[in-house]
């Protein structure tokens, strides 16, 4: 009987435990998401409310006047465009390697270990590092070196999908194709890219949704640029530079324009995001 | 007549196919090499961000030596640099969220595992994924705008009332309500390595064995039990390598931090305080740095960074590398 009496209370202080914890887990789930939707929330509204047709057609204006964001789209497009023509072919190019000629090569760990350290490094160290290299030997603030700066953060997102998705190519093609007597340079482009050719897309579209919103990498060294400018030799505005610098300003039309600008970004990083994981579910590669 | 053409369109066939060989073997070590060199440019890349730190923050480091990581003083006047204030501010702001963004996120991953209903399952994940990646510009306008005046009017007077007379915690929460502040940029973290936190300790969760939570439910233990003493602990390694990933990221952070930190160049013992991290100080100031001398000294903050950074990484990278093994066998 006492024993009943002390198993039921131990069952139910277990049964307590396990509620208290799940309502906490719960609550978390709660917290998170919903902070989450609130700032979705209040971006949607404050920058819904500045879209218009002048955004996308006139240039950023100065304090107090009407203007648009067309100079800044305009910048970020041929910077993130550069960014991705310089990173995409080393990256795919440095990934087959590793995937395919360097598999059991000592060299490939240390470098998959090394870049994964490039994943992740705080972009302002990227930034600081074309500094020293493209902006001081050349003088001057540029457009191309924002779009360096940028090739190195897309460089190695584009490595690790390409390896991995050329990793996920079964070997048995490999084999056949090499039975054949086709040389591998050949396997590697008709068998391996052509498997793998949804998961590297992928890999670049997410390279570009991350580039898209980096702001740090291009304070110093594509600057800023109040004009229109397709000059890459020039100062060169984006958006994310323009939303630093209006949303600290204290002028109200500047500070519209950067929940404008924010709300732009963050709808062309989710599309973005979108696009690359419906690519990759379409191609059967789920990771 | 007809034997000698057969012989001749053989040796011909013969030639060509060594021709075609070779050609075949050269484009093969061509094709070979320039994927080697790529893959190399990594490293080398790697290696020359190193080497630009270390040249150009010789100058400021080699006047202030260890002065520069142990005095406050960031005097672009009298050219007087110390980066105590800018890597206390770093340090602090990182260890705050994580002291909450931890909790909140395996208390997710869980609901997420264990609790959310399997309609519901994909939808959420694959929410917290796509939150993963919007950029820090936008998490830094909300804060400043949205939450730093929520916090000012709202939560700090309440908090500096609720502690004013408790020894530690009234200096801890001293002074006037700015809104921005050590607490505001640690607040606006953990909501930015949250998704992180969530993604990885999900995947890591999910392959604990079906087998090992099933034995122990067939036991009768109940879901925090489950979690508490067969899924944590079979998945620390991946947990803590997750969590290290967060906190590098936290460490680096810059425009979000930028916008809500406040920008003080001072240790003040309120989190309330405004203060500065390394990344809110290069991204400042650097654009508008004159002379020599400052512009090494920001550097060398950016040197303190990544060299802080690589080494959270590199820890994070090789507890995640030790479960992916682990997984293997």
């Amino acid at each position: 009987m006492a024993t009943d009496v002390r198993n039921m209370t131990l069952y139910r202080r277990r049964a307590v435990r396990n509620r208290v914890y799940m309502g906490l887990s719960v609550a978390a789930a709660a917290i998170g998401l919903g902070w989450l939707a609130i700032i979705l929330g209040t971006l949607l509204i404050k920058g819904l409310a500045g879209i218009n047709l002048a955004v996308f057609t006139e240039m950023t204006p100065p304090p107090q006047a009407a203007g648009g964001l067309a100079n800044a789209i305009v910048g970020s497009l041929i910077m993130t465009g550069l960014a991705v023509a310089i990173g995409t072919p080393i990256g795919t190019l440095a990934g087959t390697y590793m995937a395919e000629y360097g598999r059991y090569d000592k060299l490939t760990p240390v470098i998959r270990f090394i870049n994964d350290i490039l994943l992740s490094a705080p972009s302002i160290v990227i930034g600081l590092f074309i500094y020293e290299v493209l902006v001081t030997r050349m003088g001057h603030f540029s457009g191309l070196a924002g779009a360096v700066a940028l090739a190195v953060i897309v460089l190695p997102v584009v490595v690790r999908t390409t390896e991995d998705m050329l990793l996920l190519v079964p070997n048995t093609l490999r084999e056949a194709a090499a039975a054949l007597g086709t040389p591998t340079w050949h396997i590697v482009m008709k068998v391996g890219y052509r498997a793998a050719r949804a998961g590297i897309i992928t890999g670049v579209l997410l390279a570009v949704a991350r580039v898209t919103g980096e702001t740090a990498p291009l304070l110093f060294t594509a600057l800023n640029n109040q004009f229109w400018s397709t000059n890459l030799n020039a100062p060169m505005p984006s958006l994310p530079v323009v939303i630093f610098q209006f949303a600290l300003s204290p002028y109200e039309n500047w500070r519209e324009l950067a929940w404008t600008g924010a709300l732009l970004i963050t709808f062309a990083v989710l599309s973005l995001s979108i696009l690359a994981r419906v690519l990759s579910s379409k191609s059967g590669g789920e990771r | 007549m007809a034997e000698l053409s057969v012989e001749t369109s053989f040796t011909s066939a013969v030639v060509d196919r060594t021709r075609a060989l070779k050609r075949f073997a050269l484009t093969d070590a061509f094709f070979r090499s320039l994927t080697r060199i790529c893959a190399i440019s990594v490293l080398v890349i790697l290696g020359a961000i190193m080497f630009s730190l270390v040249e150009g923050s010789w100058l400021a480091l080699s006047t202030f030596k260890l002065d520069f990581v142990t005095t406050e003083v960031w005097n672009p006047v009298t050219i007087k640099f110390g980066a105590l204030s800018p890597i206390y501010g770093t340090l602090i702001t990182s260890f705050l969220s994580m002291l909450i963004a931890v909790p909140l996120g395996l208390g997710i991953a869980i609901f997420l595992t264990e609790l959310c209903p399997p309609l519901l399952r994909r939808p959420f994940g694959i929410a917290i994924e796509l939150l993963a990646g919007i950029p820090s510009i936008i998490y830094g306008i909300w804060g400043l705008f949205v939450f730093a005046p929520f916090l000012q009017s709202h939560v700090q007077p309440f908090l500096i009332d609720a502690f004013a007379d408790i020894p530690v915690l009234s200096s801890l929460f001293a002074g006037p309500p700015y809104g921005i502040g050590i607490l505001t940029a640690s607040l606006i973290l953990v909501i930015m390595i949250l998704p992180f936190i969530v993604a990885i300790t999900r995947d890591v969760f999910e392959t604990v064995p079906t087998v090992l939570r099933e034995s122990a439910y067939g036991l009768g233990c109940t879901t925090w039990e489950v979690t508490r003493n067969v899924v944590l602990p079979f998945t620390r390694v991946g947990v803590i390598g997750g969590c290290m990933l967060a906190l590098g990221r936290a460490l680096g952070e810059t425009m979000a931090i930028t916008f809500v930190i406040g920008n003080a160049h001072r240790i003040s013992g309120s989190i309330l305080a405004p203060g500065t991290t390394i990344s809110a100080t290069i991204a400042n100031e650097f654009a508008e740095a004159v002379g020599d001398v400052y512009f090494s000294a920001l550097i060398s903050l950016g040197l303190i960074l990544f060299f802080i950074t690589f080494i959270v990484l590199a820890i994070a990278r090789y507890m995640l590398l030790r479960l992916e093994r682990q997984a293997g066998n």
